[in-house]
C-alpha cells in the first residue's frame, strides 16, 4: 500500500534518488510543453497560446484521477500522503503577489528553472530576483510570522470535507471544469491566436 | 535542429503522471520554490550561523544539525535542470536568448524579469508553496488552500498582465 517508502521503510538515500529521478520527468516535460520560454507563457494571460492553462489542468486532472483510483482501490493510503496546509490569509496575500509576479516577470519559479536549464538569460535574472525575494522573507519574518499563521483552517483542509461530498463527487467536478477550460482556451487561441502567426 | 513543443496536452500528462508517481512512491508533491529558500538559507547558515538559529523561520529549515539541502524537493529541483537540460538538447532548444515583447528592449525585460522574480519568490513565501508545490500539487489532492491560491494567482495574474501588457505584447 502506497506510499511505497513509508509503506516499504526506504531510506532517505532512496527516496532522494527518487526524487531526483521524478524530477527528471517534470523538468523533461515541462520543457517539452513550451515552459521554458517566458513570452509563450505569458501570451496564456492575452488568450493567444493558452498552453499554460491545457498543460496545468490536464496535469492536475491526470494526478487527480490517479491519486483517486488508487485510494478508493486501497492502494494508496492519502492519509500518509502530504498536504498543503490551510492559511486563508497569507494564502490570499501570496497569491497576490505571485499573480503580479508571473505577469511581471513571465516566470515562476518552476519554469524559470527550465528556461535557466536551457540557457534563457531572462530566466537566471528571474530566480536572481527570486534569490532576494526569499532572502527578504526570511529577514522580514519575524515582522510577519503573526499575519503568516493567520487564518488556520486546519492543515489537512480538503475540498471533500470542507463542503462534505464525497472525493469522487468533487473529482468529477474538476474534470468538467477542466473540460470546459480545454474548450474554452481552444476556442480563445482561434480566435486571439492568429494574431502570433 | 529546432523541433516543435510536444502537444499540451501530452506534456500535461507526462506532468500529471510525474506527480503521481512523487504521490504513490513517496507521498511527496512537486515543488520548485522551496528549494530556492532552501538554498539561500545553506548560505545563510555558512556565513551566519547564529543568526539562523535566532530566526524562526530559518531555524526550522537550516537550525541545530539540520541541513537545509537534504530535503526531498532539493533533489527534484536537480532533477527538473537535468531534465530540462535533456529536453532542450534532444529538441534544439539550448540557445542563450531573451524572450520579451516586441514593445520592450532586452535590458528592460532582464529588469522586469527580476522584479517578477522577487515578487513570485515573496509570494510563495506566504503561500508555503508556488505554482508547482501549491497550484499543481495541492490542486491534485484537493487541497482547501491550494484551491483558493490557485484561483486567486490566475485571476490577479490576467488583471496584471492587462495592466502590464505593455511588456509581452
Amino acid at each position: 500500500m502506497g506510499p511505497l517508502s513509508i509503506a516499504l521503510e526506504w531510506s532517505s538515500s532512496s527516496e532522494f534518488l527518487g526524487a531526483f529521478l521524478v524530477g527528471i520527468a517534470f523538468g523533461f516535460f515541462l520543457e517539452q510543453g513550451g515552459f521554458g520560454n517566458a513570452r509563450k507563457l505569458a501570451l496564456t494571460f492575452y488568450f493567444r497560446d493558452m498552453t499554460v492553462v491545457k498543460v496545468m489542468f490536464t496535469a492536475i486532472v491526470v494526478a487527480m484521477i490517479g491519486s483517486l483510483l488508487l485510494s478508493h482501490y486501497g492502494y494508496l493510503d492519502m492519509d500518509a500522503v502530504w498536504l498543503n496546509p490551510t492559511y486563508l490569509w497569507s494564502g490570499l496575500f501570496g497569491a497576490v503577489l505571485m499573480g503580479f509576479g508571473f505577469a511581471i516577470g513571465g516566470y515562476c519559479p518552476g519554469t524559470a528553472v527550465v528556461g535557466c536549464a536551457t540557457l534563457k538569460t531572462d530566466a537566471f535574472f528571474n530566480i536572481g530576483g527570486a534569490l532576494l525575494g526569499m532572502l527578504f522573507f526570511g529577514e522580514i519574518y519575524p515582522l510577519v510570522e503573526k499575519f503568516y499563521l493567520s487564518g488556520h483552517l486546519g492543515d489537512r483542509a480538503t475540498l471533500p470535507a470542507f463542503f462534505g461530498i464525497s472525493p469522487g463527487v468533487v473529482g468529477a467536478g474538476v474534470i468538467v471544469m477542466a473540460l470546459v477550460l480545454f474548450i474554452g482556451s481552444e476556442a480563445l487561441e482561434a480566435k486571439f491566436g492568429k494574431k502570433e502567426q | 535542429m529546432k523541433k516543435p513543443y510536444l502537444n499540451p496536452y501530452l506534456a500535461g500528462a507526462g506532468i500529471g503522471l510525474s506527480l503521481l508517481a512523487s504521490i504513490f512512491f513517496f507521498g511527496q508533491g512537486l515543488g520548485a520554490s522551496g528549494t530556492l529558500m532552501r538554498g539561500v538559507t545553506w548560505v545563510a547558515k555558512l556565513l551566519f550561523p547564529g543568526h539562523v538559529e535566532g530566526n524562526a523561520y530559518l531555524a526550522q529549515l537550516g537550525g541545530g544539525g539540520r541541513d537545509p539541502l537534504l530535503n526531498y524537493l532539493v533533489f527534484l529541483f536537480v532533477g527538473v535542470v537535468v531534465g530540462g537540460f535533456v529536453s532542450g538538447l534532444v529538441s534544439g532548444r539550448l540557445k542563450r536568448e531573451i524572450n520579451h515583447g516586441p514593445r520592450i528592449t532586452p535590458s528592460q525585460r532582464i529588469a522586469f524579469a527580476m522584479i517578477g522574480g522577487f515578487l513570485f519568490a515573496l509570494g510563495s513565501r506566504f503561500a508555503r508553496g508556488c505554482t508547482s508545490g501549491v497550484a499543481l500539487s495541492g490542486g491534485a489532492t484537493l487541497a482547501l488552500g491550494s484551491w483558493i491560491t490557485m484561483l486567486v494567482l490566475f485571476i490577479v495574474a490576467y488583471v496584471a498582465a492587462f495592466i502590464f501588457r505593455k511588456l509581452w505584447i
